[in-house]
Order: C-alpha cells, then sequence, then structure tokens
C-alpha cells in the first residue's frame, strides 16, 4: 500500500516523476509528434486516457490475477485500451490521426504505463491508482506540451496553427534534429533550475 | 532485375532515408539506454536485426493467413504484441538450451526488447503498407540495419563524450540528446538519395 495522501501522488507523477524529463522513458512520441502544439496536446491526452484506465482496470482486477502470469495480461488490458484510443481518434479527430496514427498505436509499448501497472495499480486500490494514472499522464501531457510549444513557435511562428509571429525565427526546430535539439535543451533547463534552486546535484554519465 | 532494384531502394529507403531512430524516432529508449558501450552496442544490433527479420515474417503470415481472412484487422495491436512477445520468449528459452554461448552474449538483450516499440512497428508498417512476404523482410533487415548503424555512431561518440568537459546541467541524457539532434541533421541529407520511388 501507497501512503501518500491523492494529491501528494497526484503532484509527484507530474512534477518529481515526470516521465520525460525526470524518468527519461517514453520518449519517442516527446519527439516523434511534437512538431505542433495541437498534435502534441492530443498526444498527451490520448496517453493520458490510456494511463488512467489501465490504471483503473487493472487495480480493480489485483486479487484475481495470478502473479506468474501477471505481464502478459497488464500486456493484453494495455493493448486493449491503446485499440479503444486508437478508434476512437480515428472516429473522431480524423486530420490529428492522419499524422500520427502509428505513434497511437505504439502507445503499447509504453514502458512508464506498464511499469506504473506493475508498481502501483497491482497493489493499491482504486481511487489512489486513478489519481496515479492522471499524475502521471499529466506530466506527460504538460512535457509534450512544453516541448511542442517551444518547437512550434520557434520553427514556423505559430502556436495551435495561429499566427503569431510574422517570421519564422528557426526552422531547425520543425526538422527531426530540432526534436532532439528541443528535449536536450529543456532536460538541461529543468536540471539547471534543480541545481541552481533546490540545491541538486549535476547527474553523472 | 527489375525486383532487385525495387528491393534494393526499399532496403535503402529503410535504413537510410527512413532511419528509425533518426527520422521516424523510434526506439528511443533502447538508443539511449545501451548507447553507452561500443560493446553493448554491436550485441545489441545483431540480436535487433535478427528479431526484426524473423518476426517480420512471422507477423506477415499471421497478418495475411489469419487476420485478413477473418477481418481481425481492428485486433492488430494486441494480435501483433502477442505474437512478438511469444516469438522473443521463444528465442530465449530456445537460446539457452540450444547454444549457452550465444545466449551468455546476447540473451540479456533479447529480455530488453519483447515489448520494444520499434519491434512492434515494423509489423505495423508493412501491414498498413501491404508489403509482400519477401519486401516484409527485407524492411525489417533495413530497419534493423539502420538501428544498428545509429546505435554504433552514436556509441563511438558517447565513449568519447566520457573525457570531454560538459556543463553542468547538460550533463547525461542532455547532451546525449543534443548529440543525437546533429546527427540527425547529417542524416537529413540522405533524404534525396532515392528520387523515383
Amino acid at each position: 500500500m501507497d501512503t501518500r495522501s491523492n494529491i501528494q501522488i497526484l503532484r509527484d507523477g507530474i512534477f518529481a516523476d515526470n516521465t520525460i524529463f525526470k524518468l527519461a522513458i517514453s520518449l519517442c512520441p516527446a519527439i516523434a509528434v511534437t512538431s505542433s502544439l495541437k498534435n502534441g496536446f492530443m498526444m498527451g491526452l490520448a496517453v493520458m486516457f490510456v494511463q488512467t484506465m489501465v490504471n483503473l482496470t487493472i487495480s480493480l482486477m489485483r486479487n484475481f490475477i495470478h502473479p506468474r502470469i501477471r505481464i502478459p495480461i497488464f500486456m493484453l488490458v494495455i493493448s486493449s485500451w491503446v485499440t479503444v484510443t486508437d478508434l476512437l481518434m480515428h472516429a473522431y479527430v480524423r486530420d490529428v490521426y492522419a499524422e500520427m496514427g502509428l505513434y497511437i498505436k505504439l502507445i503499447v509499448a509504453f514502458a512508464s504505463i506498464l511499469a506504473h501497472a506493475e508498481t502501483f495499480a497491482s497493489k493499491n486500490k482504486a481511487v489512489p491508482s486513478v489519481f496515479d494514472g492522471i499524475g502521471m499522464g499529466a506530466g506527460f501531457l504538460f512535457a509534450l506540451s512544453a516541448i511542442s510549444f517551444f518547437r512550434e513557435l520557434l520553427g514556423k511562428g505559430t502556436v495551435w496553427g495561429y499566427e503569431v509571429l510574422a517570421f519564422k525565427p528557426m526552422l531547425i526546430m520543425i526538422l527531426p534534429a530540432g526534436g532532439f535539439l528541443a528535449v536536450g535543451v529543456l532536460m538541461a533547463f529543468f536540471n539547471w533550475i534543480e541545481i541552481r534552486f533546490f540545491g541538486g546535484k549535476p547527474a553523472g554519465h | 532485375m527489375e525486383t532487385f532494384n525495387h528491393l534494393f531502394s526499399l532496403f535503402i529507403s529503410a535504413s537510410l532515408i527512413n532511419n528509425f531512430v533518426f527520422t521516424l524516432f523510434l526506439g528511443l529508449c533502447i538508443f539511449f539506454g545501451v548507447s553507452k558501450k561500443m560493446e553493448t552496442a554491436v550485441g545489441m544490433s545483431i540480436t535487433f536485426t535478427a528479431v526484426m527479420v524473423i518476426s517480420a515474417a512471422i507477423s506477415w503470415v499471421v497478418w495475411t493467413y489469419v487476420m485478413v481472412p477473418l477481418k481481425l484487422e481492428f485486433l492488430q495491436i494486441i494480435i501483433f504484441i502477442g505474437v512478438v512477445a511469444a516469438f522473443v520468449q521463444a528465442a530465449d528459452t530456445i537460446m539457452r538450451k540450444v547454444s549457452p554461448d550465444l545466449y551468455y552474449k546476447l540473451g540479456v538483450y533479447l529480455a530488453l526488447i519483447a515489448t520494444n516499440c520499434i519491434i512492434l512497428a515494423v509489423p505495423l508498417i508493412n501491414a498498413g503498407e501491404g508489403y509482400t512476404f519477401i519486401e516484409s523482410m527485407v524492411f525489417g533487415l533495413g530497419s534493423g540495419v539502420g538501428f544498428g548503424l545509429a546505435l554504433i555512431i552514436m556509441a563511438s561518440i558517447r565513449e568519447k563524450l566520457e573525457l570531454a568537459q560538459v556543463p553542468g546541467p547538460f550533463k547525461g541524457m542532455p547532451m546525449a540528446f543534443v548529440t543525437a539532434s546533429l546527427i540527425a541533421l547529417a542524416f537529413t541529407g540522405f533524404s534525396g538519395l532515392i528520387s523515383a520511388h
């Protein structure tokens, strides 16, 4: 059982255990779909939905799952919810889906979703598990929105498709190379904040 | 000759132009995770390429002869992940029994790729593009070689990077990302390699 309060669980998911910036896992979509804010936000929403529903399902089923076959069962639950998300997005947000359909399907291979089904949802009651799912999902949504906001603004001069700047400051940001650069610089920025204001230590190699 | 040309251009396009790491951004967890040492990078690339070709072949057979006739296309995520995970598990067990030597060298990597996004992406792309059996295998091979190439380039750079003076906040992961960004910029140069598709 986890002893933290629900709000604490939610907050840790967004900040202390942020999937992208702190744990550096599930990075593929963080770079692949973040060339515009709309795509990044939609991807974040999809992941948040899958993570919450998976946590809820696993935690409701936790007393019926035999420990030896738990991983295949987790995978089955995750891929079912990803299929649901995939079909829903295909039906209702066609323009977004056309650009990133493959990456929606690949949510199924996310390390963070399987890890939280294993370490949190299979050991805790339904309500904290839902909070954990929302927290981790919101952390992911926040990271993706931040990355895609900067990439779209600097690369195209637009925000959510609306023109903000009359020129394109750094075209490289919407090229593939810019994705790696944006994530690297943002990660370094968050490290810098932690070292400068919270007394953290620089990471070793 | 015509088919050979077609397959060769598919191979080049999968390995260089649409490189999984630098233009499609798949398999990044493994890419950043195992690219610290040359030895692990080479072991990983070999295992990856082998698994990719064989799982592309198996899932093509399942897709064409089971899922399409039974109209189960909407279950492709669940079925492909089951097929790939079962194959990797089987390979693990067989290798441990048949060749403990090889298992000792490459077994660790097998465990890592069971549910990896590249391994899953290959059958999904094959099914989406409607490739034939041979094309699927060539696509799997090209993707594996491309991933191996990326991994080996990155590992050789990161071995040198260990000795460099890096500013505090950039130590570790952020520096690896900036390095990857520069390599990706170089890979953009391949984009015009094959014009007629």
